[in-house]
């Protein structure tokens, strides 16, 4: 093969390559992205329930309700609460008044059905997320880690 | 005393990482042999210097010296003694200085080895390790002192998280650091050959031993990390496209591509520019991985601490090491091109495409992985891209590049036949139709599982039967022995490939699932398998109290298979539980279980897993890594003798 038609083939083959991976990603993109609220921007962005995201915030005090593999309790960012319900086991850290993450949906009545619950790895560990979350709303004491 | 002594190497160290970076590049210019040698000293020296850092800092946590920041923050005195040496690097300020000592390391045997390597080009070489090594050392001297005193002492210390109490954790890190800081030396031979201004096809053979002990070590660390996630996260899984565990995979695969198209310029002469592009591209992916899991940007079970100063820092050394050494490559690659050409079906072509598709993957990869970074900055919002995507992505663009893998070996250099190289498989062929017919027969494991196997089934009796036909015949063990260790690393590491590719679908599609509250008695039905809880009680650790469960495994015919005994223990320092999965292992699937909350009357939250062949996920790493180190060995062992040769031919 001649030079110039090797770097033809060269570049031909670069553009099959990216051009397979652009349209993989154009298809697993958008279905994949989650987004994070916290419990205020679910009230406030108009989330439309059924949709896959995350949300983040503190356990609150007191509500955390277990019925065999069946857990509820509401997740707060200072400002607003919402009712989260989950089934499984939870994480090692989980307990009322921590930061936790946790992935799933948003029901038609406004509580969130989670399908995973992650919580921050050690007590000096918040979740970003969730840090930022109480920032927004005006909760965040640091010192109270 | 020995803190601050620590303290005072690690100063020297700079200095002699300074003067590393400076004189000899100066000297090389000028052709001063003298100071180019230079490099060869102060590269021991800064061994010797971060290995003495190194060494006060494990004292210091041997001792339990909680007069020192880092050990009163990050031990304690109840740690079982390996933990507390292990502690020495679990921590950001102490995994800097390893990384540094492995830097050190890499850097003095550079010095020494390499024999019949050009003064000049050593002397560059080593400048550049000498430039990240002064980058390295003054970042932690200004930004993370492990050696920094407290002047209230504590009576305890704070513990380590106890998540990485763990003999999984011991190793992965220093591997792991091991295969980033590796990449350095492809990253550093192909900056000095861009200073050289030329690469030729001994450079390629001087740098790919290092290359290729890199990522072996590079891929023991990411196989332990999967492991450790495996059994001590508890959720049964091996791989979960986390950030961070995306920060190791990409550098590994730029790697991978590397390794072979670093053989294209030994033997041909060719693909220099793109082998030289992708040397930097490896190190600063390596970096960024660095930076990733340093800067505490992502949620993560690696983040430690997080302090924007250092994450400013570690972007401005990114910033320069990898904008310079892409400066250097747009003036000087385009002069270095040339070589011979070759035709589309050939060895050269089925290494192009393998690169391509190892480049591309990494680019789905990189994007996933930045994307919820750029957008946050962007735009505010948090998104996070979910395990779909990857696998998405990246099965699809791997599985014709594992086809591939099977044929390229067999394709001559310049120039070959395809059907040539099809004829030679037909046996290969027909492995793959049994096991397509097999999965297919069983049944219940769909398209994706049959696929996945079949492909496996095919690169594994390839590989085999094109390494076997390589020396099968007329004295046939003559031939076997002749063999260059290269070919017996390649079909090594390929086999793994298959092996790891079957553990990975195996475990991925037919994994068996069970959540279930038991109170002590209860059986559960799963895979063929009745598992018993048959009580809990308490039970105490060196520095934790447990819960502990018995789960007997029965098959069938009702005999017994394993009792397992998963634990969920509470440490009272850290104040943090963890679960203790308890795994039953054979060689073809693992029998897993996890005792999650609960208590005597309502029953304890059980999750029960079958995970078959997922053993193979870390055998083929294993093997794979062991493929790399036989190559690496071969290498060497070439020069050795060409070496020996020389000087003979030179008196003839």
């Amino acid at each position: 093969m001649k030079p110039k038609h090797r770097r033809l083939y060269v570049v031909v083959l670069a553009l099959l390559a990216l051009g397979s991976a652009a349209a993989l990603v154009a298809n697993a993109f958008e279905d994949n992205l989650v987004f994070f609220y916290s419990p205020t921007d679910l009230v406030e962005k108009k989330v439309v329930p059924g949709q896959a995201i995350r949300i983040g915030g503190l356990v609150e005090e007191g509500s955390v309700i277990k019925d065999g593999l069946d857990v509820e309790f509401k997740l707060t960012d200072g400002a607003r609460t919402v009712k989260v319900a989950f089934s499984g086991s939870l994480p090692d850290l989980f307990g009322e008044g921590q930061g936790i993450v946790t992935f799933g949906r948003l029901a038609a009545d406004g509580s969130f059905q989670a399908e995973e619950v992650l919580a921050k790895h050690d007590e000096n560990y918040m979740p970003p997320e969730v840090a930022d979350a109480l920032k927004a709303s005006g909760q965040w004491k640091p010192d109270e880690k | 005393m020995t803190v601050e002594t620590g303290h005072f190497a690690l100063i020297v160290a700079l200095i002699l990482a300074t003067l590393q970076a400076t004189v000899p590049l100066w000297a090389a210019n000028r052709g001063n042999r003298e100071l180019m040698n230079l490099a060869r000293h102060t590269a021991w020296g800064q061994l010797i210097c971060v290995a003495l850092a190194f060494l006060a800092l494990m004292y210091a946590f041997a001792r339990s010296d909680f007069s020192v920041q880092v050990v009163a923050l990050n031990s304690h005195s109840a740690k079982p003694f390996l933990y507390k040496l292990a502690a020495t690097w679990g921590h950001h300020e102490g995994s800097l200085v390893l990384w540094i000592l492995i830097l050190a390391v890499f850097g003095a045997f550079i010095a020494t080895f390499n024999r019949g390597m050009p003064d000049t080009l050593r002397a560059r070489v080593l400048a550049v390790q000498g430039m990240i090594a002064a980058g390295f050392l003054l970042f932690t001297l200004l930004t993370s002192n492990p050696f920094t005193r407290l002047i209230d002492l504590p009576i305890d210390g704070n513990g380590l998280n106890p998540l990485l109490q763990d003999p999984g954790l011991v190793f992965h890190p220093p591997l792991l650091y091991f295969g980033y800081v590796g990449m350095s030396t492809a990253f550093s031979f192909a900056v000095a050959a861009l200073i050289e201004g030329k690469v030729t096809p001994d450079w390629a053979r001087w740098a790919k031993p290092w290359l290729l002990i890199a990522w072996a070590g590079l891929t023991m660390g990411i196989s332990l990390g999967s492991w450790w996630a495996y059994y001590e996260l508890g959720w049964g899984g091996f791989w979960f496209w986390d950030p961070v565990e995306n920060a190791s995979f990409m550098p590994w695969l730029v790697a991978t591509a590397l390794i072979h198209c670093i053989s294209v310029v030994a033997k041909r002469d060719s693909f220099k520019s793109w082998t030289l592009l992708l040397a930097i591209l490896g190190f600063s992916l390596s970096l960024l991985g660095t930076f990733i899991v340093r800067s505490g940007l992502l949620t993560s079970v690696h983040a430690f601490a997080t302090d924007p100063a250092r994450g400013v820092f570690i972007l401005a050394l990114l910033g320069i090491a990898i904008g310079g050494a892409f400066l250097l490559f747009a003036i000087r690659a385009p002069s270095m091109e040339g070589g011979s050409g070759f035709a589309p079906v050939s060895r050269e072509g089925a290494l192009l495409i393998n690169n391509l598709l190892l480049a591309t993957a990494t680019a789905t990869v990189l994007l996933g992985t930045l994307y919820p970074l750029v957008l946050e900055a962007v735009t505010g919002d948090k998104v996070s891209v979910g395990p779909p995507y990857f696998n998405a992505t990246f099965v699809p663009l791997m599985l014709p590049m594992l086809a591939m893998m099977a044929l390229g070996p067999l394709f001559a250099w310049r120039q070959a036949r395809a059907v040539e190289a099809v004829k030679k498989l037909w046996l290969a062929g027909i492995v793959a139709a049994v096991v397509l017919g097999i999965t297919l027969w069983i049944g219940e494991s769909g398209i994706a599982g049959a696929f996945g196997m079949t492909i496996a089934g095919w690169l594994a009796a390839a590989t085999i039967f094109a390494w076997v036909k390589r020396w099968w015949g007329k004295g046939a063990l003559q031939r076997l022995v002749g063999l260059p260790m290269e070919v017996h690393g390649m079909t090594m590491a390929h086999f793994a490939a298959a092996v790891l590719v079957a553990g990975i679908t195996a475990t991925s599609i037919w994994q068996g699932e069970a959540v279930k509250l038991m109170k002590p008695g209860d059986q559960v039905q799963l895979a063929g398998y009745s598992w018993t809880l048959d009580r809990v009680y308490d039970t105490v650790g060196p520095n934790y109290q447990a819960m502990r469960g018995e789960i007997t495994v029965k098959d069938d015919a009702g005999k017994l298979v394993s009792t397992l005994y998963p634990e969920r223990r509470f440490y009272p320092v850290a104040q943090q539980n963890t679960t203790e999965a308890a795994i039953h292992t054979t060689w073809v699937s693992d029998l897993y279980a996890v005792l999650g909350e609960g208590d005597a009357v309502a029953g304890w939250a059980i999750r029960l897993y079958y995970n078959p062949l997922v053993p193979w996920i870390w055998v083929g790493a294993t093997l794979m890594a062991l493929g790399g180190l036989v190559s690496a060995a071969g290498k060497v062992r070439v020069r050795r003798a060409r070496a020996a040769k020389q000087p003979a031919e030179a008196a003839a």
